[in-house]
């Protein structure tokens, strides 16, 4: 047995290179952090304005986020607030943070979040005429994973501008067809509440063009029932009381 | 310096890693419906299998046998993280678009096999080069059928409107599937235009006992 064959040899080897390939890879990691959550942020915020239909590629994301307004909104007064920075303030951190959100009990909490923030971020685009599009953060559980995305509402407050799903694993080619532009497109022209409630639904199978609920309903993704159910919960969970309802009701009458 | 350009050279047509050995074929199927993602992974692929080779060949002496897989691992694993990160820095859109493929690499049988193949009883520049040789190989089917898939399945190349209008794009092309048809039939067009890379067959099929045989 030759001395590199050795038991301490291989001790030593294999302690040596640990270290040295943790350190490559943890000062890889602290060195382009800063990159990365730059590059995150502006990711989000062309998602933003992807799901307001307001992307357009070939000008830079800033420059057209420029005219987003960011606002905080307090889900329990369906008020404006100031209470947090809007600059600062991280939705998804705050969802885990027990002074800044709240557990929701079984029967509220159809869209499966577990706790709700107290105070949301919202995203208004303003026009001449005053607000055109309110985009409004929502997520819930799907089959798999919490899906993370963006709902767009225009001006009346009840017109879908469009929807979209920014972080989720869902199944691809199942329910990872949430991303798929054509379901998006679906979403479009779509009104959110019929008398105050919220009617919007993803449906089994496909809408009936002719009846007169065609308008609250959107088609379900073949083969992803649980995922398409999980969308319709958090639709209806985000639109309900617990979520934005009170809010864009006050919106409506400008009393926000 | 004829050894130099062998090893730079033949894994790209004379023992290709995806049309000869094999290997590879997973990501070659994920990521090539798009070119642009194609060359990023290239190129990820080609660094990780360069320097996962130069650093198992530094220390291939050292390396105790009994865990020479496990310390190969490590040392690409590292590497392929570090890509990742820089990915993520540099080309944000591009990484979220290859997704798994990059911590894929770690298990990409070209690396893994070119460190023990190779690297281990190599001195470090010649690893070095078979690792960039090997990933201009895995490059060129890559490129090749990123080519194909992204002219015909969306009518673009790059991004850029290649094809007339009146062309209807096949999509067919952009699925999977369409990336492993590709690679079989390249892999034919190599083999014959190089009849000595066809594997002899292992077995013969005995003909088929005739019905007057049994009785």
């Amino acid at each position: 047995m030759s001395s590199h064959e050795s038991t301490k040899h291989t001790l030593i080897v294999a302690l040596a290179l640990c270290i040295v390939c943790s350190v490559v890879v943890s000062s890889a990691a602290v060195l382009l952090r800063p990159a990365q959550q730059a590059n995150k942020e502006l990711d989000k915020k062309a998602n933003i304005l992807r799901a307001a239909g307001l992307l357009d590629e070939n000008r830079s994301v800033e420059e057209q986020f420029a005219n987003v307004q960011t606002r905080i909104v307090d889900l329990d007064t369906g008020r404006f607030t100031d209470a947090v920075d809007a600059g600062s303030y991280d939705q998804r951190k705050a969802a885990k943070d027990p002074s800044l959100s709240e557990k929701l009990s079984g029967e509220q909490d159809i869209a499966k979040i577990g706790r709700r923030v107290k105070y949301a971020t919202v995203y208004l685009v303003s026009g001449p005429s005053g607000i055109e599009k309110v985009i409004l953060p929502i997520k819930g559980y799907g089959l798999w994973s919490t899906l993370y995305g963006f709902l767009a509402l225009e001006s009346d407050m009840n017109t879908v501008a469009g929807l979209g799903f920014y972080e989720h694993a869902e199944t691809p080619g199942l329910g990872g067809e949430v991303d798929n532009p054509e379901w998006k497109a679906k979403w479009i022209g779509k009104k959110v509440y019929a008398d105050g409630e919220a009617k919007l639904s993803v449906i089994k199978g496909s809408v009936d063009g002719s009846s007169p609920a065609a308008v609250y309903q959107v088609d379900g993704l073949s083969g992803a029932t649980l995922t398409s159910k999980g969308v319709d919960n958090l639709i209806h969970f985000w639109m309900g009381q617990n979520g934005y309802a009170g809010f864009l009701t006050n919106l409506r009458a400008e009393e926000a | 310096m004829a050894k130099t350009k062998d090893i730079l050279l033949k894994p790209i047509l004379d023992n290709n890693p995806i049309a000869l050995q094999i290997l590879g074929i997973c990501s070659a199927l994920a990521v090539t419906s798009s070119l642009q993602v194609s060359l990023v992974m290239c190129i990820a692929l080609t660094l990780v299998t360069a320097f996962s080779n130069m650093f198992v060949s530094v220390i291939r002496n050292h390396i105790p046998g009994s865990i020479r897989i496990i310390v190969q691992m490590i040392i690409i694993a590292s590497l392929v993280i570090v890509v990742d990160q820089i990915l993520k820095a540099v080309a944000y859109s591009i990484s979220k678009q290859l997704s798994v493929f990059v911590g894929l690499i770690i298990t990409n049988c070209i690396v893994m096999g070119r460190a023990e193949a190779f690297a281990m009883k190599n001195p470090p520049i010649p690893s070095f080069l078979d690792g960039i040789g090997n990933g201009l190989g895995y490059s060129a089917m890559l490129i090749s059928l990123a080519v194909i898939r992204e002219l015909f399945g969306s009518g673009k190349l790059l991004g850029f409107e290649i094809m007339p209008d009146a062309y209807v794009p096949n999509g067919m092309l952009l699925l999977p599937p369409s990336a492993f048809f590709l690679i079989g039939l390249i892999i034919w067009g190599i083999r014959a235009y190089k009849p000595q890379q066809v594997e002899k067959a292992e077995f013969k099929m005995s003909p088929n006992t005739s019905v007057g045989e049994v009785a």
